[in-house]
């Protein structure tokens, strides 16, 4: 069974139709990337996974995304459960004004994962040390988390995301305030999560889907035009957007 | 032609920054000049100790800790009244409320901030005075508590607004953050939200407060004016500031008692100050975290 499948999703602000009738499999334990040109829909497509777009005034949805077999638009879902179990890291990293150590922990105390000292203690080290933080942070882990680099901030949002222990981690643009070398590191850190987690990314860079994603989808006007191995998208392309696309004739 | 109408501008503008400082100044300076010689004649610590004001009595006392204890009493009981009711408020205005309401809720609140304190004075006289006098079975509702509830008023269009500004600057992206992760919005408002606007909500209580202490039409119209020291919220009180306003009038100028009022005036003055510098010290730490 697929981890997410999108079947016939179609998504409106007011009126403007901004997906249309996408229908897609995500596989488990791989990173799949969504490329396409600015407002093409991959951001609205991710963000409507963990329907954090829900938060969006008149947004209307038509169709399935299932989890796990889950459709998580039934009336009964609890998404505050979703978002917990589906992480996002975006694309200005958004720690929170508190400090580091409370930005880790504020995921395990909200959904009461941990309550006692010490479990917290030992998560947040753990989420941290899986981002590479820890040796630089485990003596200003009260500092305020907006004294970091920006590139210390985003792998602090990927440790918070983390540390609730999500299945699946959506990441919108996670690179795009990022200088070249942090943009680098961070992509090393997702190809070490992939083999935990199921990783969906949104990217701008074409290069950066080549690098990292095994699967690639691209889209266009909130059409879903082909989705494939990256390898295929990238060389051999069937549709002839995307070869105009990813040979750089537009876009 | 251009330069020369610049230097003019130029000066013109340093001119009025000048002047505003120069008022505050003199103000300053003619309070203290003032006040102080009030305290060669007497001891500073009687003064605000002693507990008895007979400013015109044959063997004068100047104690104002009755005075003080009204206006602190007052002031308590507006903040216990205004800044729940305020933040709750901002919060609803800014978070909760559907659009519509949210923008007739806010003008309303700003019409409040607009009525003058001689009004919720006379108000309050005729409406909050007698109730207050048959719900507890009192021999007057003039008493802090029916000055509390006014004043309380008078604060809460202050806290609501600077508030609700506060609270819905605190960016966007904080609060995604809190729902992606599986906050509940309740969640998210008291652990980010609230956190983040914290700097500026402390800054709204204290401009409330600000209000409360300094105001002094409307309690010199409920709380009682007895100067004598309180034993509960619910007896008369008299404020430092109403003592001021009623009393100068009947004063010698350069006489004991003209300075005492002086005197009354720094010793406020000591009190906002205090009041300000301690909202400092929380903004300071919310800002080092």
């Amino acid at each position: 069974m697929p981890k997410i499948e999108i079947k016939n999703f179609n998504l409106y602000y007011g009126n403007f139709h901004a997906l249309k009738d996408i229908s897609i499999s995500i596989e488990e334990k791989r990173i799949t990337a969504m490329i396409g040109p600015s407002g093409c829909g991959k951001s609205t497509l991710l963000r409507s996974i963990n329907r954090i777009n829900d938060t969006i005034e008149g947004v209307k949805t038509v169709g399935e995304i299932n989890i796990e077999g889950i459709n998580v638009y039934k009336n009964n879902i609890d998404v505050d459960f979703l978002r917990r179990n589906v992480g996002m890291v975006f694309q200005r990293p958004n720690p929170f004004p508190i400090s580091i150590y409370e930005n880790v922990a504020f995921g395990l105390r909200v959904n009461r994962i941990a309550s006692s000292k010490e479990i917290i203690d030992e998560k947040v080290e753990k989420s941290l040390k899986s981002v590479l933080l820890w040796d630089n942070m485990k003596g200003k882990l009260h500092k305020s988390a907006l004294t970091l680099t920006l590139e210390q901030q985003q792998r602090l949002c990927i440790a918070r995301v983390i540390a609730v222990a999500p299945n699946i981690i959506l990441l919108d643009e996670p690179c795009s305030s990022l200088d070249p070398v942090a943009t680098r590191k961070i992509e090393e850190l997702m190809m070490q999560l992939k083999d935990n987690y199921t990783i969906v990314i949104v990217t701008h860079n074409m290069q950066q889907a080549a690098r990292i994603s095994q699967d690639t989808a691209f889209m266009l006007l909130g059409k879903l035009i082909e989705f494939s191995k990256t390898d295929e998208i990238f060389t051999n392309p069937s549709e002839k957007e995307t070869d105009d696309y990813v040979s750089g004739r537009f876009g | 032609m251009r330069k020369f109408l610049d230097y003019i501008i130029e000066t013109v503008i340093f001119i009025c920054g000048m002047l505003s400082i120069i008022f505050v100044v003199l103000i300053f300076s003619f309070l203290l000049k003032e006040g102080l010689s009030f305290f060669k004649d007497f001891s500073f610590i009687k003064f605000i100790t002693n507990q008895f004001w007979y400013p015109n009595s044959k063997v004068p006392s100047f104690g104002i800790l009755p005075l003080i204890c009204g206006s602190v009493l007052v002031t308590l009981g507006a903040c216990l009244i205004a800044v729940p009711i305020g933040v709750m408020s901002a919060l609803f205005i800014s978070e909760i409320a559907p659009k519509g309401v949210r923008d007739i809720l806010k003008s309303l609140v700003e019409l409040m901030a607009a009525i003058p304190s001689v009004v919720i004075g006379f108000v309050g006289m005729v409406t909050i005075v007698p109730l207050v006098k048959n719900i507890f079975n009192l021999p007057t509702g003039l008493s802090a508590f029916s000055g509390s509830i006014m004043l309380g008023f008078m604060a809460v269009p202050t806290i609501v607004t600077i508030s609700e500004d506060a609270i819905r600057s605190v960016p966007w992206q904080y609060k995604e953050g809190a729902l992606a992760l599986g906050a509940t919005n309740w969640q998210t408002l008291r652990r980010i939200v609230l956190k983040a606007a914290m700097p500026g909500i402390i800054a709204a209580i204290m401009l409330g407060i600000g209000r409360v202490i300094g105001e002094t039409m409307a309690v010199m119209m409920i709380t009682g004016n007895a100067a004598h020291v309180p034993h509960s919220i619910f007896d008369p009180v008299r404020t430092m500031t109403s003592t001021i306003a009623t009393e100068m009038g009947e004063t010698v100028r350069g006489g004991m008692h003209y300075k005492s009022l002086f005197a009354i005036g720094l010793v406020l003055f000591l009190i906002t100050f205090i009041v300000n510098f301690i909202a400092d010290l929380f903004l300071g730490k919310n800002k080092n975290l």
